[in-house]
């Protein structure tokens, strides 16, 4: 669709979100970061999408909705959105701010309050179902989101109607706005948590695209967690596991050390 | 009102498979004839509010017509933000079904109240807000708005007596002149309307004839109707089982300050969240000054 796009690869998408957030002088670089790999996989392949507006499509919810740069980045190297347009990121009159609107060729819902997206994908879901589409919903959520009650209203509501068709990828990064999530809320037993709302559980390690991707196939009976183990800030040392970095924009020279880091990584 | 409502929906239901009925448990012995009528399209969500809405958010992006069924106050104020950011900002037609308006659910105290519902639904862009009237009326409503593209609130009352004047009729952004007079206009929205009309009844017989108007569309606003009837008005009394702030009192006096129409002006209304003491919906409308003896010695005081 637009003919400056390159391959979909983790790398690129870093590169991506660096240009931008750099250009933009925003922050939230940590969070788009994180998932870079979760997005990969899931628009490397996982999604199944003939074109943002066909009815049968995927959905995708991107609960997190923070790290919208990092699946911005994802709809231009699939092909959804030219580069000038990516360019606009957390401009004036642009569609892209650092929370996605579903006003976006795309963007299947807006997100950016914690907590609201895994119900509209159960919803989504269901919906499915009462049609009899054989398409799947899926919802990338942060390990912080989980703090949120109406995350287990959902997680219940979707075990409890076995909703298959029903994937939930958390980001387990460990990091929350003001600091490590085992100092602000517990996180612990993440798995026995949602395994005990009747949901199929699958560890995996967040940066290993192909590993995601098959943790992705869904379980036949029940909705899936893929909790996957990440790193904030991912690629970039500076930025690893820093809380600032949930909040920071780049100086130039963080800029350049940051893209030669990221394009030593695979 | 709210056997009226479902009743009328399982008659849509059986020409559309868009509708559904979504609960967060409760209803008893009001939601069956659906459940029974299409299991399908029933879903008790649970004790979970903002999951109901949320779940809603999905169903309707697909295509479904979801109703969202609780107690008023549950059914708005507690998943507020998941309404906001759900199907208003992605507008979508979501409904959201509050049963129990103003303090219809008595003795069940503040918790069951709702009595903010109006003024958060109505500041909602795009949000359709409807409190009929009575049962004829909430059965007119949905005939008129169960397929709108936008997301409505349905203001219902729990049981309230058919107002026999109602003429069964809905309108979006209409208000309707229930009685003629001149001394003094009387406006009211939801079951209050009754409490209302025998308050000019009271009125009429000291002497005072008093207009009637009733606004069971509160968004998008009766614009039109309500400066005519407050141009042609001497004195203007609101009633409302719902706080001073934000309800149907603050819409008329938006209209009058916009149109610049002075007139004495009175809005009556609840006046705190509790009192303390409990007692039945008749008790607290006494001691809210929402009885018809009470509107009408207040139209009285506003005249003299």
């Amino acid at each position: 669709m637009f003919a400056d796009r390159q391959p979909l690869s983790s790398r690129a998408l870093r590169r991506l979100i660096l240009e931008e957030s750099h250009r933009a002088h925003v922050g939230h670089i940590g969070s788009a970061l994180s998932v870079v790999d979760l997005l990969a996989a899931l628009y490397g392949g996982a999604i199944r999408s003939k074109s943002p507006d066909d009815p049968d499509r995927d959905r995708f919810v991107m609960s997190k909705g923070h790290a919208a740069l990092a699946l911005y980045a994802a709809l231009f190297l699939r092909g959804w959105m030219s580069r000038g347009e990516l360019a606009t990121y957390c401009g004036d009159d642009s569609s892209l701010g650092v929370h996605p609107t579903h006003h976006l060729p795309g963007i299947d819902f807006s997100t950016g309050s914690l907590g609201l997206g895994l119900s509209i994908g159960a919803g989504s879901a269901l919906a499915a179902r009462l049609l009899g589409k054989d398409r799947r919903t899926y919802v990338l959520l942060s390990d912080a989101e989980c703090n949120e009650g109406a995350t287990w209203e959902a997680a219940m509501f979707a075990g409890h109607h076995r909703l298959a068709n029903l994937i939930a990828i958390v980001d387990v990064n460990g990091q929350q706005a003001l600091g490590p999530t085992a100092e602000i809320l517990n996180q612990g037993r993440m798995a026995e948590r949602w395994a005990s709302c009747g949901w199929t559980v699958r560890e995996v390690d967040g940066h290993v695209p192909t590993a995601v991707r098959e943790a992705l196939t869904p379980s036949l009976h029940e909705p899936l967690a893929v909790l996957a183990r990440t790193v904030s800030g991912r690629g970039v040392s500076f930025m690893e596991r820093q809380v600032n970095w949930h909040y920071l924009p780049m100086s130039d020279e963080q800029y350049a050390i940051a893209l030669a880091e990221s394009e030593a990584l695979a | 009102m709210r056997r009226e409502f479902i009743a009328t929906l399982c008659e849509l239901a059986a020409s559309d498979r868009r509708i559904m009925l979504l609960t967060a448990d409760l209803g008893f012995s009001v939601v069956e004839p659906f459940a029974q009528a299409y299991p399908d399209r029933f879903v008790n969500v649970g004790v979970a509010e903002q999951n109901m809405i949320g779940v809603a958010t999905g169903l309707a992006e697909a295509g479904f017509l979801p109703f969202c069924y609780s107690i008023a106050t549950f059914a708005t104020l507690r998943p507020y933000e998941f309404i906001r950011n759900g199907p208003v900002a992605h507008e979508l037609p979501v409904r959201i079904v509050g049963v129990g308006g103003g303090f219809d659910y008595g003795t069940g105290g503040p918790t069951h109240h709702s009595l903010e519902d109006i003024a958060v639904m109505r500041a909602l862009p795009g949000m359709m807000v409807v409190a009929p009237i009575d049962g004829p009326q909430t059965a007119a409503a949905l005939e008129c708005l169960w397929s709108a593209p936008s997301p409505i609130y349905f203001r219902l009352g729990k049981d309230s007596p058919r107002v026999a004047i109602s003429g069964d009729h809905f309108e979006v952004a209409r208000a309707q002149t229930l009685r003629q007079g001149t001394d003094a206009l009387l406006i009211s929205t939801g079951a209050m309307v009754a409490e209302t009309i025998r308050a000019a009844e009271i009125l009429a017989d000291a002497g005072t004839q008093a207009m009637v108007l009733s606004v069971p569309c509160l968004a998008p606003a009766p614009l039109a109707d309500l400066r005519a009837a407050l141009a042609d008005a001497r004195a203007v009394l609101t009633v409302e089982a719902h706080q001073q702030a934000g309800g149907l009192g603050s819409l008329v006096a938006e209209v009058l300050a916009e149109a610049r129409l002075a007139r004495p002006f009175r809005r009556l209304a609840a006046s705190q969240l509790g009192l303390g003491r409990g007692g039945s919906a008749a008790w607290l409308l006494e001691q809210n000054g929402l009885t018809a003896d009470a509107i009408a010695a207040a139209a009285q005081t506003l005249l003299s």
